[in-house]
C-alpha cells in the first residue's frame, strides 16, 4: 500500500535527521574533551617536572646561577606585596564604581560614556595596561619600576572585572529590599551600606578573588614597566622595630613577580632551570587553581542559599 | 518661632544631605577612574608615538618590509610584526572559534544539567591558567609532540604557540556564546519542536540565529584576546622579526617584539623607546577596528523578542 510505504519513508526521515543529533552530541563532548584533556596535560606535565622540586628550600632561597641552589624567596614576596597594592586600589575602586553605577548613576549621556568604556577597558590587551603604565606611573609620576607601579597597573587592569561582578550582585537584589528600607527613612547611603553592600559582598568577593587570581598571573604588562629579572634581596620590611613601626618604603623598592620569575628560567637552555620553571609554574597554577576554585565553590553556595 | 530642638534637627538633616551628596560624588570619582585610564591610554600610546613619527614617515611605517629598529641601518616595518601577529590570531582562532562554538551549542542544547555543571567550572579554570604557564606548554610539550609528527619544525614556531593560545581562547567564546543562547526564549524552541525539528536542527536554525548577535561578540573578544595575546607568544614563538605568513616558522608578533624591548635596557625617550608605543598603538587601533566592527555586525544582526 501507498501509506505504508510513505509511513516508513517518513520513518527513515526522521531516523537519518535523528542521527543528526547524535553526531552533534559526540563532537559536543569530543570538543569539550579537548579542552580537558589539554588541562589535563598541562597539569600532569607541570606537576611531572616541577614537584620533584619544591621543597622548603625552594621557597625560602633566592635566584641563583646555580639552578640548584635557585628559589623563588624574592618572587613570592613580591608577587604578595604587589597583591596587596592591587587589593587595595582596586577593591574599594571597583566596588564604588559599581555601586554608583547600580544605585546612583541617572540616566545620561556621562553614565552611557562610563558603561561603554568599561566594556571596551575589559578588551584592552593587558600589554598595552604596560604601556601606560610606563608612560604614566613610571616616568610621568616618577614612581620609578617600583612595586607602587606595578600595583597600579594591576588594579587598573582588574577593575572591569570587579565593577561588573560588582554590578551583576548588586542587580540581583530584589528592589522591594530598597524599598523597605527607604519607606523607613533610611537615605541613600545608608540603603547602599546597611543593605545593598551586605547583600552583594559574596557575589563582590567571588569577583574580587577572580580579579586577583588573574591579577597574580599577568607577566606582560608587568614586563613593561620593567621589573627586574634577577633580584636577590627582599623589599624593605613594612613593620619596624622603632615608632612608627610601619613604613611604607617597600612601595618604591624594585621587585619580581613569579611570572617573571618564571620567564626567565623559561628562556635559558639549560634543562635544570627549565626544571625550576616548571616547579615555579606549578606553584603559580596551583595559586590561581585554588583562587579559582573558592570563588566557583562561592558562587555555587550563594546560588543555592539566596531566595528572596 | 523654631523650637531649639526643631533648630537642631534642620542642621541634622542639612549635615546629612551634605553628608549624601559628598558620598555621590565619591563614588562617582571611583566611577570615572575608567574613563581617566581610557584617557590616559590613549594620551601615553598619541604622545610617544606623535615623537615617533616625527623621525619615522607613516609611508615607510606602513609599507617598509624589514624591521630592525635598533640596528643602526634601522627600518621600521610594522608589517613585519603584523604579520606575525595576524598568522598567529588566524591559528588560534581556527582552533577556538569552531570549537568554542560547539561546546556552546552543546551545553546549552543537548547537555544533560550534570554535564553542564561539571563542564563549565572546568572550562572556567581552563581561562584562569596564568598565560605565561601555558607558554611554557606550548614550548616545552606542544612543540615537541608537534616534531614527533613533523621533525622539520623549528623549535620556536607560530603553531604550537597559535594551538595553545585557540585552546586558552575557548572559554571566552563557549561562555559568551552558551549565554547567548540561553537568553534565547524558550517558546522560539517550543514553536520548533512542535513543527517536528530535531535537536540539531532546532539548535542550527532557530537558536544561532535568534543568538547570532550575542555570538559575534564572543567572536570579537575571542580576536581581541588573540591579537593582544603576548606571553605565549614571546615564550613559544621566538623573538625574531619575520615578514612570514607560514606558522611553521619562528617569528615576532607586535606584543612579543613590546616584551623583548622591555626586558632590555633602553634610555627613556630614545627611538627605541618609542617603536613600543608607536607598535602598541598599531595594537590598540587594531583591536579597536575589531570593537567597531563587532558593534555594527551586532546592530545588523540584533534580534529582540
Amino acid at each position: 500500500m501507498a501509506y505504508a510505504k510513505d509511513l516508513t519513508a517518513i520513518r527513515l526521515l526522521i531516523a537519518s535527521h535523528k542521527r543528526w543529533d547524535l553526531v552533534f552530541a559526540v563532537c559536543g563532548v569530543l570538543a569539550l574533551m579537548v579542552g580537558i584533556l589539554t588541562f589535563t596535560a598541562l597539569f600532569v606535565d607541570m606537576a611531572l617536572e616541577g614537584v620533584p622540586r619544591l621543597s622548603w628550600d625552594f621557597f625560602t632561597n633566592y635566584p641563583s646561577r646555580r639552578a640548584a641552589q635557585a628559589g623563588i624567596l624574592s618572587a613570592w614576596v613580591g608577587s604578595c606585596l604587589v597583591m596587596v597594592v592591587t587589593a587595595v586600589v582596586a577593591v574599594p575602586l571597583g566596588v564604588g564604581a559599581g555601586l554608583y553605577l547600580e544605585e546612583y548613576a541617572p540616566k545620561n549621556w556621562v553614565t552611557d560614556v562610563i558603561e561603554i568604556n568599561i566594556t571596551n577597558l575589559a578588551g584592552v590587551p593587558s600589554i598595552v595596561y604596560g604601556l601606560l603604565a610606563l608612560g604614566l606611573f613610571v616616568y610621568q609620576f616618577g614612581f620609578g619600576q617600583s612595586i607602587l607601579s606595578a600595583g597600579l597597573t594591576l588594579a587598573l587592569l582588574i577593575l572591569p572585572v570587579v565593577i561588573v561582578a560588582t554590578r551583576e550582585a548588586i542587580r540581583s537584589i530584589p528592589v522591594g529590599i530598597r524599598e523597605g528600607a527607604y519607606a523607613l527613612g533610611a537615605t541613600q547611603w545608608q540603603v547602599c551600606k546597611d543593605h545593598i553592600v551586605p547583600y552583594s559582598s559574596a557575589g563582590i568577593l567571588t569577583g574580587i578573588i577572580i580579579g586577583m587570581a588573574r591579577a597574580i598571573g599577568e607577566t606582560a604588562p608587568i614586563i613593561t614597566i620593567g621589573a627586574l629579572t634577577f633580584i636577590a634581596f627582599l623589599p624593605p620590611s613594612p613593620i619596624k622595630a622603632e615608632p612608627p613601626f610601619i613604613s611604607f618604603e617597600w612601595l618604591t623598592s624594585p621587585f619580581t613577580v613569579m611570572p617573571i620569575q618564571m620567564f626567565n628560567w623559561t628562556s635559558r637552555p639549560e634543562a635544570a632551570f627549565l626544571q625550576n620553571a616548571a616547579a615555579a609554574g606549578f606553584v603559580l597554577v596551583f595559586m590561581t587553581l585554588a583562587m579559582n576554585g573558592l570563588a566557583i565553590w562561592l558562587r555555587y553556595r550563594l546560588r543555592k542559599n539566596i531566595k528572596w | 518661632m523654631p523650637t531649639p530642638l526643631s533648630s537642631s534637627r534642620l542642621s541634622q538633616r542639612r549635615a546629612r544631605i551634605v553628608r549624601e551628596r559628598a558620598i555621590e560624588v565619591v563614588l562617582f570619582l571611583a566611577a570615572l577612574v575608567s574613563v581617566f585610564t581610557t584617557v590616559g591610554i590613549v594620551y601615553i600610546l598619541v604622545k610617544e608615538s606623535v615623537v615617533f613619527f616625527q623621525q619615522v614617515s607613516i609611508v615607510d611605517f606602513l609599507t617598509d618590509t624589514q624591521w630592525t629598529p635598533l640596528f643602526d641601518d634601522a627600518h621600521f616595518g610594522i608589517m613585519v610584526l603584523l604579520s606575525g601577529t595576524l598568522t598567529s590570531s588566524v591559528v588560534a582562532l581556527a582552533i577556538a572559534i569552531p570549537l568554542g562554538t560547539v561546546i556552546a551549542i552543546y551545553l546549552s542544547e543537548f547537555a544533560p544539567f550534570k554535564v553542564r555543571e561539571i563542564a563549565k567550572p572546568f572550562l572556567e579554570l581552563l581561562g584562569g591558567v596564568p598565560t605565561i604557564v601555558y607558554g611554557f606548554f606550548a614550548l616545552l610539550f606542544v612543540t615537541p609532540v608537534l616534531q614527533w609528527f613533523y621533525p622539520a619544525l623549528p623549535g620556536f614556531n607560530l603553531l604550537s604557540a597559535g594551538i595553545v593560545m585557540g585552546i586558552m581562547i575557548i572559554p571566552y567564546v563557549s561562555s559568551i556564546s552558551e549565554d547567548a543562547m540561553r537568553a534565547v526564549p524558550m517558546n522560539l524552541r517550543e514553536g520548533s519542536y512542535a513543527m517536528g525539528a530535531t535537536r540539531f536542527q532546532t539548535a542550527t536554525r532557530v537558536v544561532v540565529p535568534a543568538a547570532f548577535s550575542g555570538i559575534a561578540s564572543a567572536y570579537i573578544l575571542g580576536i581581541s584576546r588573540a591579537v593582544g595575546e603576548t606571553m605565549i607568544l614571546a615564550v613559544a614563538a621566538g623573538m625574531q622579526p619575520n615578514l612570514t605568513f607560514n606558522p611553521l616558522e619562528p617569528a615576532a608578533t607586535i606584543t612579543a617584539y613590546i616584551v623583548q624591548v622591555a626586558l632590555g635596557d633602553l634610555p627613556h625617550g630614545s627611538i627605541g623607546y618609542q617603536t613600543i608605543f608607536a607598535a602598541g598603538l598599531t595594537l590598540m587601533l587594531f583591536t579597536l577596528a575589531c570593537n567597531i566592527g563587532g558593534h555594527l555586525l551586532r546592530k545588523r544582526f540584533r534580534e529582540t523578542y
